[in-house]
C-alpha cells in the first residue's frame, strides 16, 4: 500500500473565546481518503473545533494545514476544497433547488453547473422538485439538497457537522451511500457526531474530544464492534 | 487575565493637580476675569461651554483611537477604555449642549439655534448614544469589541463631515471667538478672558483624563468580579 | 479583484431573484412610502402653496423610512437556514458579500423611489419644472450614500436581537450630513435655482459616498468574522 498524503493537519490548535480556553493544544491529522469521526460530550468544544477547521474562526494559536497550504483568513482557494455540511442547510427558502445549486455553484466557480446540478438532483432524488421553492421542503429533503450543495464543488475534504440528526431512515441510507462512494474516490471526511451507530459504520478512526482536548483515538478498521466502541467511549469519558 | 491596579502614582498626581486647579479655575472665571460688556455675567458660562465641548470632541476622538487599536489587536483594556471614554463623552456632550443653550438664550434670545457647531454637537451626542447601544448587545466581548470598534471608527469619520455640511448649510450665528484666519485678532476677547479660557480648558481636560482612568479601573474590577462569580457558579454546578 | 466583482454580482442576483419572486419587501416598502406621504399630507395641507417647500425634504423622508424597512431584512433574511455562514465558509471575500448586498439594496430602493416619488408629486399636486437630469443625479448620489452606510450598519445590527430597532438609531445620525446635502441639492434642482450651488452639494455627497464606501469595504470583514 502506498503512503497516503496527509490531507488535513492540525498543529497544536488552541482557541480562546472570551477568557475561556475552549480548545487546548489539539493535534490531529487526516490522511487522504480517510474518514475520521470526532465524538465527545456536550460542551467539549466540538463545534468550535469544527468552526476553526472550516475557517469560520481563527484559532488563537497553532496552525491548520489543508492539502499542503496553511489555512488563513483570506484563502479562497483552500475553502474551495472544503465541502462543509453544517447544522443548518445554508439554503435559500425562496429559491428552487436548481437556483440554490446554481448560486453556490457560481460562488465555488464550478464549471458546467447546469449539467452537474441536474445530475446531483437526480442522485439525491429531488429532480422532480427542481422547480419548487424549497420553503415547503421537509427537513429530510432540505438535508438531501444540502448534501447536493456540498458535493457540487467536488471538494477534496468533506466536513460533516452532525449530518444524521433529524433524518429519516431513507435519508440516512442515502447519506451513508454517498459518503461511502466518496470514500472510495479518495475524499477525506471529517465527521462530528453523537450517533455512534453511524460513526461506527462510516469512520476509519474515531477521536474523542473532551474539555477541549483530544483524549484518545482508536482505529476501527472494521475489527472493533459497536458495543466495544461504546464501552471504550464510556471508559474514556467517565474515567480520568 | 486583567491586572487590577488601584490608583497608582499617576492617578494621585492627577488628583493633586485637579483639586487646586478646579478652585483656581473657579476663581479665575468668577472673580478675576472681567465681566463682558454686552452680555454681563452670563458670559461666564462660556468658559465651561468651551471646555466641555472640547472634551466632548476629544473623548470621541479617543474612542476612535481605541477602536482602531482594538481592531488591530483585541484587548480587554482597549475595549474598556473606548467604552469609558464614550460614557464620559455623553456626559460632557450633554453639558456642552446645555451650557450652549443657556448661552444662546442669553445672547440670541433663543434656546436653540440651528447653528453648525450646535448641530454637530447634537449629532455627536446621538452617535455616542448609538455607540453605547452597540456595546450593550449580547454576545462575547470579542464580538462586541469588534462591532463597536467598527461603529466607533465610522462615527469618528462622520463627525468632521457633519461639521462641514452644517457649516455650509448655515453660518450666520456663531460668534467667531478666535479670529478665524490669519490675523488672530479674535472676536474681541480681552487677554484675561483668553487666559481664563485656556486655564479652564486645561482643568477640564485633566478632569477628563482623571475620570477616564478611574472609570477604566472600576470597569476592570467589574470584570474581575464577574469572572470570579462565574468561577464560583461553575464550581457549584460541577 | 474581478472575482470579487463577479461574486458580488452573483450574490446581488440571488437577492434580487429571491425578492422578485415574492415581491414582499418591495411592495411593503412602496406601501409604507405611500402611507408616509399620506400622513404628511395631513400634517401639511397639500392644497396650500407654501407646501412646495417641504417637497425636497419629503422625497428623502420617504426614501429613508422605506429604505430602512428593506435594509432591516437585508441581513436578517440571511439568518434563515444560517445562509450567512454558508456564504462565509465559501471561497469568497467578505468584500463581495458587502458589495453584492449594496447592489441589491440599491436596486430595490431605486425601484421603490421610482414608484413613490411620482406618487408624492401627484398627491401634493406638484408640477415638476426643474432639471430632470440633475434631479436624477442628486437622487442617485444621495441614495447610494444611504445604501452604502445602511447596508453596512444592517450587517452590524443583524447581530443584535432587536436589530430592527437598533438600525435606525445607528443609521440616522451617520446619515445626517448626507441628508443635509441631499435635501439642499434637491431643493435647488426642484426650484430651478442656480445649479452651481447644487453642484457643490453634489460634490459633498460624492465625497461622503466615496469615503464611507472605502471605510465600509475595509471594515466589513470585521463584522463578518464571527467569534
Amino acid at each position: 500500500m502506498k503512503e497516503l498524503e496527509t490531507m488535513l493537519e492540525l498543529k497544536k490548535i488552541t482557541k480562546m473565546l472570551g477568557d475561556k480556553l475552549i480548545l487546548r493544544n489539539i493535534t490531529l491529522s487526516l490522511k487522504e481518503g480517510e474518514t475520521l469521526a470526532v465524538v465527545g460530550p456536550n460542551g467539549a468544544g466540538k463545534s468550535t473545533f469544527f468552526k476553526c477547521t472550516v475557517g469560520l474562526l481563527q484559532p488563537t494559536g497553532g496552525e491548520i494545514i489543508l492539502d499542503g497550504e496553511v489555512v488563513k483568513k483570506k484563502s479562497a482557494a483552500i475553502k474551495q476544497k472544503i465541502g462543509f455540511l453544517g447544522h443548518e442547510s445554508f439554503l435559500y427558502n425562496n429559491l428552487t433547488p436548481l437556483e440554490n445549486l446554481r448560486f453556490y455553484g457560481k460562488l465555488y466557480k464550478v464549471k458546467d453547473i447546469d449539467r452537474k446540478s441536474t445530475e446531483l438532483l437526480k442522485e439525491v432524488g429531488l429532480y422532480l422538485f427542481r422547480d419548487v421553492p424549497i420553503r415547503s421542503f421537509s427537513r429530510g429533503m432540505m438535508q438531501r439538497l444540502a448534501i447536493a450543495r456540498v458535493l457540487l464543488a467536488e471538494p477534496k475534504i468533506l466536513m460533516l457537522d452532525e449530518p444524521h440528526t433529524g433524518l429519516d431512515q431513507e435519508a440516512v441510507a442515502l447519506l451513508n451511500r454517498i459518503i461511502k462512494e466518496k470514500q472510495k474516490t479518495g475524499t477525506s471526511i471529517l465527521i462530528i457526531s453523537h450517533d455512534f451507530e453511524q460513526v461506527h459504520t462510516l469512520a476509519d478512526r474515531v477521536a474523542i474530544l473532551k474539555k477541549g482536548k483530544i483524549v484518545d483515538t482508536v482505529q476501527l478498521n472494521g475489527e472493533m464492534g459497536l458495543a466495544e466502541m461504546k464501552d471504550w467511549y464510556e471508559k474514556v469519558v467517565m474515567g480520568a | 487575565m486583567i491586572k487590577i491596579k488601584n490608583s497608582g502614582p499617576i492617578d494621585r498626581i492627577l488628583f493633586y493637580i485637579l483639586v487646586p486647579a478646579m478652585f483656581i479655575n473657579l476663581y479665575l472665571i468668577f472673580i478675576w476675569s472681567p465681566v463682558e460688556r454686552m452680555m454681563g455675567e452670563v458670559q461666564k458660562i462660556f468658559y465651561f461651554h468651551v471646555g466641555t465641548a472640547w472634551v466632548a470632541f476629544l473623548a470621541f476622538f479617543v474612542v476612535g483611537v481605541f477602536s482602531v487599536l482594538t481592531l488591530i489587536k483585541p484587548k480587554m483594556e482597549r475595549f474598556i477604555y473606548a467604552g469609558i471614554s464614550a460614557e464620559i463623552g455623553v456626559l460632557f456632550t450633554t453639558l456642552a449642549l446645555t451650557t450652549g443653550m443657556v448661552w444662546g438664550r442669553a445672547s440670541w434670545n433663543t434656546w436653540w439655534t440651528w447653528e453648525p457647531r450646535l448641530i454637530t454637537t447634537l449629532i455627536l451626542w446621538f452617535i455616542y448614544v448609538a455607540y453605547l447601544f452597540v456595546r450593550k448587545m449580547d454576545g462575547s466581548w470579542e464580538k462586541i469589541a469588534k462591532l463597536s470598534s467598527v461603529f466607533g471608527i465610522i462615527g469618528v469619520i462622520n463627525v468632521p463631515i457633519v461639521f462641514m455640511a452644517t457649516r455650509w448649510w448655515n453660518t450666520k450665528l456663531h460668534p467667531v471667538v478666535f479670529g478665524e484666519g490669519k490675523d488672530q485678532t479674535g472676536g474681541g476677547m480681552e487677554p484675561e478672558m483668553l487666559a481664563t479660557m485656556f486655564f479652564s480648558l486645561f482643568t477640564i481636560t485633566i478632569l477628563y483624563v482623571f475620570l477616564l482612568r478611574k472609570g477604566a479601573q472600576i470597569e476592570k474590577m467589574r470584570e474581575v468580579i464577574k469572572k470570579a462569580k462565574n468561577n464560583v457558579i461553575n464550581k457549584i454546578a460541577s | 479583484m474581478m472575482t470579487v466583482l463577479s461574486d458580488a454580482l452573483t450574490i446581488a442576483g440571488k437577492d434580487l431573484r429571491s425578492e422578485f419572486k415574492t415581491k414582499q419587501t418591495i411592495s411593503m416598502m412602496a406601501i409604507f412610502a405611500a402611507l408616509v406621504i399620506l400622513v404628511f399630507s395631513f400634517a401639511f395641507d397639500p392644497t396650500n402653496n407654501a407646501v412646495k417647500a417641504v417637497i425636497p425634504g419629503l422625497v428623502w423622508v420617504i426614501t429613508v423610512f422605506a429604505g430602512i424597512l428593506g435594509l432591516n431584512r437585508s441581513f436578517t433574511s440571511e439568518q434563515e437556514n444560517d445562509c450567512l455562514t454558508g456564504l462565509r465558509s465559501g471561497p469568497i471575500d467578505a468584500a463581495s458579500i458587502y458589495l453584492g448586498k449594496v447592489l441589491a439594496n440599491f436596486t430595490i430602493v431605486t425601484i421603490v423611489q421610482l414608484i413613490s416619488i411620482p406618487v408624492l408629486f401627484v398627491l401634493f399636486n406638484y408640477r415638476f419644472t426643474g432639471s430632470l437630469l440633475w434631479f436624477v443625479l442628486i437622487i442617485l448620489a444621495g441614495t447610494l450614500g444611504f445604501i452604502i452606510v445602511g447596508t453596512f450598519l444592517s450587517a452590524l445590527s443583524a447581530n443584535a436581537k432587536n436589530s430592527e430597532m437598533l438600525l435606525p438609531v445607528l443609521l440616522l445620525p451617520l446619515l445626517s450630513p448626507l441628508m443635509i446635502a441631499a435635501v439642499q441639492a434637491t431643493r435647488i434642482a426642484l426650484e430651478n435655482e442656480n445649479i452651481e450651488n447644487a453642484i457643490a452639494w453634489l460634490q459633498l455627497m460624492s465625497a461622503y459616498d466615496l469615503l464611507f464606501f472605502a471605510a465600509c469595504l475595509l471594515l466589513f470583514e470585521f463584522i463578518m468574522e464571527g467569534s
